[in-house]
């Protein structure tokens, strides 16, 4: 491998000798996890191959800021910026500020599953090209469940059983900071990405349906979100309520919580040297509300953007081909356990036995539920901020859920006017 | 400012020739002093706010700030009445999220300046006494004020954590608490947290203020009342407290008019949550994570004339009160 990439390198060094216009190229990426760690590796990869200088630009960790952040630099047509991580439901809010690839892309854009190449596509235009995909999964500690005999569980009931039995029998052994369950709750987009699959997994809709149609104000939907108002306090801490992704990792890599709900980037951290969970963890897809039913994961996962403004188009174009190349998507499974969008790497053997739960997770993100960004376009922001706001309200105290989504319908109606 | 009031020259010298065009003098003299200030207050104050009130009546999106038309006061008050008789109202003026974060501001404002007055000025008369070493602690009290709002409030923000956090650690050590507290999720504490972070922090900037004004006081007032046999608290009454009157009313002012602008602490300490949202958080959220430039300009515009208008009443009953006493 090493010596393939070897000489990968040297050919294209070589090649690159004679072009020999090296850009100075600024790449804007988020700091969850080792990402960035990881980025500057594969940077000073494409350094050497390429002869370009490349800078990392880090973004704050929650995307909702982050958004802002580049919506602000894209409005002042900011040419500092080069490349763009974004994520997956950005496209149709940023697409006329990011450079067209179908062109650059055309060769290898049959590689990648063809949903996400969809997702990225806006009016005909390919506006970023996939660097993973994701979908959350139910992070479950093996070695509590066997000591207590329960198995992973398939409902929410269930698992809110298994984590306050364990939660009170793990404390009245002595180990006072357990908590049963955590995930995220913070008034952000995340919380957005939690509440859609408690509602979507009891059968409550998806917020706004792909027709435009507004859903949520449903009482699947309402008793979806007071199941979890009850978690609040007595199997999650209260401090979930202000839990990003990073926060809820935290106290699950300390050995502190019995289930987690979070992306599978934390697989790779959870198998770290410094983890105190390590090998001592698995996961299962996230539960549903009744058993049978399909489980309902949000779909996330980050992409690469052109900025329209960028001085380097081309050099640009070539990192971004560079990062979501089989190649690197490989590394980034290997040593981020994060979901390659190429359908090839799925089969690889190398990745299997890295990350054993990456093949089954195909079939997963691929029947993952959208946010509904595609349909309410450039109101998604506010359509999320609002329906993330009713949840927030509604577990921290303030309002019953069928009151806050009665309201929420409201709101909702009154934003989407005549259309979205 | 002083170069114009030294252009004033009194009245029986006006009037004779050769004074006014001495006066006339002086005057043009005065504003060629002050047209560099006023013109980069212009350019860096003047015209980002005249473009914040014009797009405030505008919609301007942020992605298309050049085609923003005109719709007068639409996103500060609409109305439209519907078939059945029903009239429903839109705008910042009849949005519950923005009186909820005028009265989040408004209740920030009042609670945190009024504890870091008091305090403030305890500080401030401690530092005012001679005791070995005053130096060093009228320095050591200043690092609070010295760390910039951001890494203050991560840095609080890591102590007030609910699992991790050395406060929580602490109160269960003693035994003042049984279960750790959520204090920046938890909506009862939010508010609570941010003021403990706000005081720590600007109590500093309130006693160095007072004390500058502690120090002005003329010690004889103090020999004076010794010798009159008065009681310390009624000197303090009585003589300190009028007489650093000024430099109190400044200070105020000035954590009055930065406490109604909060954003920072806010924004890094607790989740974006209805307990703490306040104006600026608001208007933010509006002008770059919604499509709602203009709505946000509005709100930029309500915050301004919200600030002045405080402003202005608390130096008119100010001044009152002043002169009252005289």
């Amino acid at each position: 491998m090493t010596m393939l990439l070897r000489t990968l390198t040297f050919c294209a060094a070589l090649g690159a000798v004679d072009l020999a216009v090296a850009a100075e190229l600024s790449l804007a990426a988020n700091t969850t996890g080792k990402n960035v760690h990881f980025m500057r590796e594969q940077l000073d990869l494409f350094e050497k191959q390429t002869g370009h200088k490349v800078n990392l630009v880090t973004m704050p960790p929650s995307s909702s800021e982050q958004f802002s952040q580049y919506r602000l630099w894209l409005a002042a047509e900011n040419k500092d910026v080069d490349v763009y991580q974004t994520d997956v439901i950005w496209a149709p809010q940023l697409a006329d500020q990011f450079v067209d690839l179908t062109e650059a892309a055309k060769d290898v854009v049959g590689d990648y599953f063809p949903s996400i190449i969809q997702s990225q596509t806006v009016n005909g235009r390919l506006v970023a090209l996939p660097l993973f995909t994701d979908a959350p999964a139910l992070y479950y500690r093996k070695d509590l469940l066997e000591k207590y005999s329960k198995t992973a569980p398939k409902t929410w009931d269930e698992l809110a059983a298994t984590a306050k039995e364990i939660q009170e029998k793990e404390r009245a052994a002595g180990n006072a900071d357990i908590w049963g369950f955590v995930f995220q709750a913070n008034a952000y987009e995340g919380l957005t990405c939690n509440a859609l699959e408690w509602i979507k997994s009891s059968g409550g809709g998806q917020i706004v349906e792909p027709d435009g149609t507004i859903s949520v104000n449903n009482e699947k939907a309402a008793a979806a979100i007071d199941r979890v108002k009850e978690w609040i306090g007595t199997i999650a801490p209260e401090g979930v309520l202000a839990y990003q992704e990073e926060e809820s990792r935290g106290v699950w890599q300390t050995g502190n919580a019995v289930f987690m709900r979070n992306w599978p980037y934390a697989y790779a951290l959870g198998n770290g040297d410094d983890s105190a969970v390590k090998g001592k963890f698995d996961v299962a897809p996230l539960p549903t509300a009744s058993e049978g039913e399909k489980p309902s994961s949000t779909l996330g996962g980050w992409n690469l953007a052109v900025s329209k403004y960028s001085d380097e188009q081309e050099a640009a174009i070539e990192l971004v081909k560079f990062l979501s190349s089989k190649e690197v998507q490989k590394q980034r499974a290997l040593q981020l356990s994060q979901l390659p969008t190429l359908a090839a790497l799925y089969d690889d053997a190398e990745i299997a036995a890295a990350q054993p739960f990456m093949p089954s997770w195909k079939p997963i993100f691929q029947s993952a539920v959208p946010r509904p960004s595609a349909v309410a376009k450039v109101k998604y922001n506010e359509v999320s901020s609002k329906f993330w706001s009713a949840v927030h309200n509604t577990l921290s105290g303030d309002g019953t859920a069928a009151e806050n989504l009665e309201l929420l319908e409201v709101e909702l109606t009154e934003l989407k006017g005549d259309s979205w | 400012m002083t170069d114009l009031t030294v252009a004033d020259p009194p009245p029986a010298l006006a009037r004779s020739h050769i004074s006014s065009d001495l006066r006339a003098q002086r005057v043009r003299s005065a504003w060629v002093f002050l047209a560099p200030t006023l013109l980069v207050l212009a350019f860096v104050a003047g015209w980002p706010l005249v473009r914040t009130i014009y797009f405030s009546f505008t919609n301007a999106s942020l992605t298309n700030l050049a085609g923003a038309e005109f719709i007068g006061f639409n996103n500060y008050l609409s109305w439209i009445t519907l078939k059945s008789g029903r009239t429903i109202f839109r705008g910042l003026l009849a949005d519950p999220t923005w009186w909820n974060a005028v009265w989040n501001t408004l209740k920030f404002t009042l609670v945190s300046v009024s504890i870091e007055t008091v305090l403030g000025l305890v500080v401030a008369l401690v530092l005012n006494a001679h005791f070995p070493g005053r130096g060093l602690v009228r320095a050591a009290i200043l690092i609070p004020w010295a760390i910039p709002t951001i890494v203050s409030a991560k840095m609080w923000a890591w102590m007030l954590n609910d699992q991790f956090g050395i406060l929580n650690d602490i109160l269960l050590g003693l035994g003042l608490i049984s279960q750790k507290i959520a204090w920046t999720a938890n909506p009862d504490t939010a508010m609570l947290a941010v003021l403990i972070v706000d005081v720590w922090k600007t109590t500093p900037f309130m006693a160095l203020l007072i004390l500058a004004g502690l120090q002005m006081v003329p010690g004889d007032i103090y020999e004076a009342a010794k010798i009159d046999g008065v009681h310390p608290v009624r000197v303090f009454w009585r003589v300190t407290l009028p007489l650093i009157r000024p430099a109190l009313m400044v200070a105020v002012i000035f954590r009055m008019l930065d406490a109604l602008r909060i954003f920072d602490l806010i924004y890094v300490l607790t989740p974006n949550n209805v307990q703490t949202k306040t104006m600026s958080v608001l208007a933010r959220e509006n002008l770059f994570d919604f499509d709602k430039f203009a709505y946000g300009a509005a709100a930029s515009t309500m915050l301004f004339l919200i600030i002045a208008a405080i402003t202005v009443l608390y130096m008119w009953f100010g001044r009152v009160n002043f002169e009252g006493e005289r």
